[in-house]
């Protein structure tokens, strides 16, 4: 075994708890109970061991990372550890007084997620009324001086609006807006046919992307969608390469949405040093690399640059996590991906179907199934 | 640019990686990593010294070498990046 390089960041997942119902949220569908989550001094500890480890930057996620009380003491100790932190958040609850406390204890960031440019849509889609919420939360980000970042996930619902969702970022004074066709893992896996957009709306709005990016304003991050190009991401820059997921109940995982893999047994940081687990667990060694590959990746030139695509998406449309990622037109399966967007829903498959909200227990098949959001989840 | 006073932007974090043993600027959503020559540069951008006192500080450490034009052009790259102001 080659000696694993060091990673390079970490996404805490703070809290699976949160005030939204986004159907297309990529978390889990079992979503950890809040009394199962790390402790403060949990957190400190995992910021203190991803520092020693080589890690320079989290993201303080989640769920809806100011749930957390402790949220600024989880900062500081990854800024003692010297880590770069950013904040991704709903916006629900970033009063100027948190954010302040945040900013002393060493925030660098803020990326703030909006569901549309129209309040009445994005609160639509968030399940709960929260625009006004994200509209103030911008306001704060922007008087602390802090930079901004705006994330939009895309899908049928809101990729109509991406000039208005430019035009949004500018207002609020973004330095940067991330938009994001959906990836279709957790909640999204689940609603995926209501989410999936058609190639005219995706057409259009890579257009308005590239006409937009040539007069100036806010950086424009396009994130292309996978199912539609041909070509897979690199997912993650390699198993177990760049980066490390630390779930709410300390589950330490290659990638955020690994947890779905069966047999993964992904370890926690309960049990084991974070160092222990990057370097020697198995499930950060399973795919590392390109020694697990088979045909067509095996021998493909692009093995190193894309990584055979995402383990996940591979076990998600294939049932086998080794098999080259659909989204690849090489891929012996790519026509899973071919068939859902050519004669995808409100098309040739019929209608759109409504969202599932995301709620603990909400998605079909489990047990106490709701199907409108409940603020269920907030309380947890 | 005679006038500048370059700072790193507030999103911008300098800092030495001991473990890869690496000059690194942190971004929100990047991490570059630095030449020596480019972090000492980088270290003296503190919204205080002008370009000419930047280049002056070079030159008394290495003598000879062509700072008075690389370095100002190594700034210029800098701003157009977003990571200085
Ligand atoms: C899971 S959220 C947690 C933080 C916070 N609740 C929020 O939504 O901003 C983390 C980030 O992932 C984005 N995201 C959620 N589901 C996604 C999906 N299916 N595909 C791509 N990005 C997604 C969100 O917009 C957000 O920027
Ligand atoms: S439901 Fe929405 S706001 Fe909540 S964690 Fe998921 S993406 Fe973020
Ligand atoms: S065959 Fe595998 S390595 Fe080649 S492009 Fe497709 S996913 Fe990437």
């Amino acid at each position: 075994m080659t000696p694993a390089p060091r990673p390079w960041a970490l996404l805490a997942e703070l809290t699976h708890g949160c005030p939204l119902h986004c159907p297309y949220c990529s978390n889990p569908l079992e979503l950890t109970r809040r009394s199962a989550e790390l402790t403060t001094d949990e957190w400190r500890d995992a910021m203190r061991q991803a520092g020693a480890l080589g890690v320079v930057q989290t993201h303080l996620s989640g769920g809806e990372p100011l749930l957390r009380a402790d949220l600024a003491e989880i900062v500081g100790a990854a800024a003692a550890a010297g880590l770069y932190t950013q904040l991704v958040t709903s916006g629900v609850g970033l009063t100027a007084a948190r954010l302040a406390a945040l900013t002393d204890a060493g925030l660098r960031s803020v990326q703030l997620s909006v569901q549309h440019a129209d309040a009445a849509a994005s609160d639509r889609i968030g399940g709960r009324r929260s625009f006004a919420d994200k509209e103030r939360a911008a306001a704060v980000v922007r008087d602390a001086g802090l930079p901004l970042g705006l994330n939009v996930v895309l899908h049928r619902a809101n990729l109509d609006a991406v000039d208005a969702l430019i035009d949004l970022a500018e207002d609020w004074g973004a330095e940067r807006i991330e938009l994001a066709n959906t990836q279709f893992y957790g909640w999204a896996l689940e609603n995926r046919a209501a989410l999936l957009p058609t190639r005219a709306q995706l057409d259009r709005a890579r257009e308005t992307v590239e006409r937009r990016r040539r007069a100036g304003g806010p950086d424009l991050v396009w994130v292309v969608p996978d199912y539609f190009g041909g070509e897979p991401k690199p997912c993650m820059g390699g198993w177990g390469a760049r980066s490390l997921t630390v779930a709410p109940d300390g589950t330490v995982l290659p990638c955020p949405v690994a947890a779905a893999l069966p047999g993964l047994d992904p370890p926690s940081l309960r049990d084991h040093s974070l160092e222990w687990i990057w370097d020697r667990s198995a499930a950060f060694n399973a795919y590392r690399g390109t020694d697990w590959m088979r045909d067509p990746c095996r021998t493909c030139a692009r093995r190193t640059a894309d990584f055979g695509g995402c383990r996940c998406q591979a076990y998600a449309l294939t049932g086998d996590a080794a098999r080259t990622d659909p989204a690849c037109a090489l891929s012996p399966d790519h026509r899973l991906v071919r068939d859902l967007v050519d004669d995808g829903p409100g098309g040739a498959a019929g209608p759109v179907p409504d969202f599932v909200y995301r709620a603990p227990g909400a998605a079909p098949g489990r047990s106490g199934s709701a199907s409108s959001p409940s603020d269920a989840d907030h309380r947890a | 640019m005679n006038d500048w006073r370059p700072a790193l932007v507030p999103a911008a974090m300098l800092r030495h990686d001991a473990v890869r043993d690496a000059e690194l600027l942190l971004l929100p959503e990047r991490v570059v990593v630095l030449s020596d020559t480019a972090a000492q540069i980088l270290r003296l951008c503190d919204g205080d010294r002008d370009v000419s006192a930047i280049v002056g500080e070079l030159e008394a450490r290495y003598p000879g070498a062509p700072v008075a034009a690389e370095a100002p052009r190594f700034l210029d790259r800098v701003r157009g990046e977003g990571w200085l102001r």
